[in-house]
């Protein structure tokens, strides 16, 4: 078989085999650091605790996975002569991929094509689902973990209420805001403060602290209202940690570190959901106390708050100031120039992302009841930028995917048990979750560098609906 | 063709510029320029590279503001008022390299376009504009940016004419464009300003074809202004053949 082989094919197979021992060599090296020593805590001291094993295995895996590649997947066509047959799963595999693909695409047009209605189905689903596996819990006594779903998908949908506000600022203005978390925490102590020192419903709270977190964004607009691209980014990202320090060192006024806990709980039109008292949710409409009333009412609460967001933001899209921030996301000069006064753009742009950021905040302090500075550090603003990136700037569906995706996904991983059973007791998943992140991101940066959902459907149209598609080619592309 | 002086019939100007000087920074780039563009007119400015036209025009928008001299503009004066309030006034700029929106649709721009006019009128001058560039009214969906060269050229013009401005204020239209289409932007400009009374103020490096359409012409050379006068009077003269026409055309 050797002596079929061509000058090319043997070239081609020498170039594999070196590729991959570099490839080797710095897992290898990488891996010896991070994966073969482990510091365990032994009789009063910390011991070094070699895993060679390990290391050897990422490296054996990391050399024959990077060959497998060249020879099965990069280097297919120069190898695939009748000398050097490539096993036919292997071609079935790798056809049956290409169909995947194809799939894909053709579900993300369907995903566009569907438009309006697959809105409203996904919208009625989220209303009327709830509802209903509520039902068949207490009526036919089915057991599944509600309480857990609800958390979660009450999770969810935070991150996607905020992953819509940012998308105004970001998505629509081209504003790059690495300091979001600010106003979500404004949101929340705003409603804690409100409501523990002037006794002011949920209700009353919730505008006001979208007031206030608005006006903080006009506060950090006004400074940055010159700057662009990575200088604006730097001072933004100052701002989130300014507050968050302020917030943890101004002891009298925000509790410090020690936060603030006992925030009042959301009541339906002033019932209250209690198990005892007088005049309270399930004694009003009859039930039988149920401590996932609450968690449903939650549910809804920022279920509604998340369609608010969305739907403003689809409502400005088509007025002139939102054709604004988009145009002062194109070229601001080319903007002034037409009239438009950059300024007062780029200041509404800021507030109307900080309003429902603020918004989102106060529901966060409803629901945990307990807040601290420890909620809003830098890495919930790299998540909610993360999640308006990888849906695809500028996009409301691609939010909604990233949310799930990513939210979903570390509480999945949360809840892997199975995985114990591979890796030893000891295995977390959850700790992995920052590098699945990393994969992820590379992943997105590879296949889809402008985000998930890069289609943007323009808010006029001459006659037919037409999405204007993303070309990498196009020409005077700022980005 | 027997055009009436518009000199003789408005005295005051649309556009009055007088002694204007500019800089960027320490460079002087306009030195005390004197120039004015009257109601119905088009007039044009040519000069070499780098001689300041584009600095000239972006100096009527407010940015770079000038130092000294004053700039008038429909009876007011605007040298002190920002970019974005001196457009207000109805003035229009297809700016140089056409800063068009590169992912916004052919459609979405033209409506940025009229931005500050009454949204009644879009409709129908939406029309009026399709109508002169019939290429955008195919590509109306097409992102702005993936337009041909010429055709980002259009929509840059276009998109100034949404504005129903006063004044129309043209940076290199013909940049990068083949003959038959500069032939047939000019001759819209031409159309324009002969039925609807557009005046326009035209930055060309293209000096045959500008001369031709203007009225009245400047030269502009290191920031000052040397020569002016009818378009066709400079057409005839030595100076500006040798400098701008010879080997041109
Ligand atoms: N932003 C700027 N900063 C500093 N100098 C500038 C700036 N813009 C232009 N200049 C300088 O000012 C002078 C005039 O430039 P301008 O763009 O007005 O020339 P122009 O007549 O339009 O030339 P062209 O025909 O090549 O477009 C040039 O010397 C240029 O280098
Ligand atoms: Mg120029």
């Amino acid at each position: 078989m050797t002596a079929a082989f061509s000058k090319k094919q043997k070239a081609v197979v020498k170039g594999a085999i070196i590729s991959s021992l570099m490839a080797a060599t710095m897992a290898f090296l990488l891996s010896i650091f991070m994966l073969g020593l482990r510091t365990k805590s032994a009789a009063g001291a910390l011991v070094l605790e070699p895993r060679f094993t390990l290391v050897a295995g990422i490296t054996v895996l990391v050399f024959s996975g990077r060959l497998l590649l060249h020879l099965f997947w990069w280097n297919k066509k120069a190898l695939s002569s009748h000398s050097f047959k490539q096993p036919g799963w292997f071609e079935q595999l790798a056809s049956s991929k290409k169909i995947g693909w194809f799939g894909q695409l053709a579900l993300a047009q369907k995903l566009k094509g569907l438009g309006k209605h697959g809105g409203t189905i996904m919208i009625a689903l989220c209303f009327i689902l709830p509802l209903l596996l509520f039902f068949f819990n207490l009526k036919l006594g089915t057991g599944l973990p509600l309480r857990y779903w609800f958390d979660i998908a009450t999770l969810i949908l935070t991150y996607i209420m905020l992953g819509w506000g940012l998308n105004i600022v970001v998505g629509l203005a081209g504003l790059l805001d690495l300091g979001y978390v600010a106003f979500y925490a404004i949101g929340a102590y705003s409603y804690a403060l409100l409501a523990q020192h002037f006794g002011l419903s949920f209700w009353l709270c919730l505008p006001l602290a979208g007031l206030l977190a608005a006006t903080w964004g006009v506060i950090l607009g006004f400074p940055v209202l010159r700057l662009r691209g990575d200088y604006l980014a730097i001072v933004t990202l100052a701002f989130g940690e300014i507050i968050r320090i302020i917030l943890l060192n101004w002891y009298q006024f925000t509790g410090g570190p020690d936060g603030l806990s006992g925030v009042p709980r959301p009541s339906f039109f002033g019932l209250p959901f209690k198990r005892y008292g007088d005049q309270t949710f399930h004694i009003f409409f009859g039930l039988d106390y149920s401590s996932l009333h609450r968690i449903l009412f939650l549910y809804y609460i920022i279920l509604l708050l998340a369609l608010l967001t969305n739907f403003v933001t689809h409502k400005m899209r088509r007025l002139p100031i939102g054709r604004a921030w988009e145009a002062l996301r194109e070229d601001e000069t080319a903007c002034r120039s037409l009239g438009i006064n950059t300024v007062n753009t780029k200041l509404t742009a800021f507030a109307t992302g900080a309003m429902f950021g603020g918004f989102a905040g106060s529901f966060f302090a409803t629901r945990q009841g307990f807040i601290s500075p420890e909620s809003f550090t830098f890495i919930e603003s790299a998540i909610i930028l993360a999640i308006v990136v990888l849906g695809g700037m500028g996009s409301q569906i691609g939010v909604v995917i990233a949310s799930v995706v990513m939210i979903g996904g570390f509480e999945l991983l949360r809840n892997m048990e199975g995985l114990k059973y591979v890796f030893g007791q000891e295995f977390d998943p959850s700790l992995y979750r920052m590098i699945l992140f990393g994969f992820a991101m590379v992943a997105i940066m590879v296949w889809k560098p402008r985000g998930l959902i890069s289609a943007r459907l323009p808010t006029i149209f001459l006659k037919t609906e037409t999405a204007v598609s993303p070309s990498p080619q196009n020409k005077g592309d700022a980005q | 063709m027997s055009q009436p002086n518009p000199l003789l019939e408005t005295p005051e100007p649309l556009l009055e510029i007088k002694g204007v000087n500019s800089f960027y920074g320490k460079i002087q780039a306009l030195r005390t320029v004197d120039l004015s563009v009257h109601r119905g007119e088009i007039v044009t400015l040519i000069g070499a590279n780098g001689a300041g036209k584009s600095t000239l025009m972006m100096t009527i928008c407010g940015k770079p503001p000038c130092r000294d001299g004053t700039i008038r503009f429909d009876g007011r004066d605007i040298h002190a008022l920002p970019m974005h309030e001196i457009m207000r006034l109805g003035i229009a700029q297809s700016p140089e390299g056409r800063r068009i929106f590169g992912r916004m649709s052919v459609l979405e721009n033209l409506q940025l376009g009229a931005f500050l006019t009454d949204p009644h009128h879009f409709e129908e001058d939406l029309e009026r504009v399709l109508q002169l560039f019939p290429v955008l009214k195919e590509r109306s969906g097409q992102r702005g940016g993936t337009l041909s060269g010429g055709e980002q050229q259009m929509l840059a013009i276009a998109r100034a004419l949404m504005g129903r401005p006063k004044l129309l204020l043209l940076d290199e239209p013909s940049l990068g464009l083949a003959p038959l289409i500069v032939k047939q932007i000019f001759s819209i400009l031409k159309e324009l300003n002969r039925t609807q009374n557009l005046t326009v103020f035209l930055v060309e490096q293209n000096a045959w074809h500008a001369l031709h359409l203007a009225h009245r012409a400047y030269v502009m050379v290191n920031g000052r202004i040397t020569l002016s006068g009818k378009g066709s009077e400079l057409l005839e003269k030595e100076e500006v053949r040798a400098a701008y026409l010879e080997g041109g055309q």
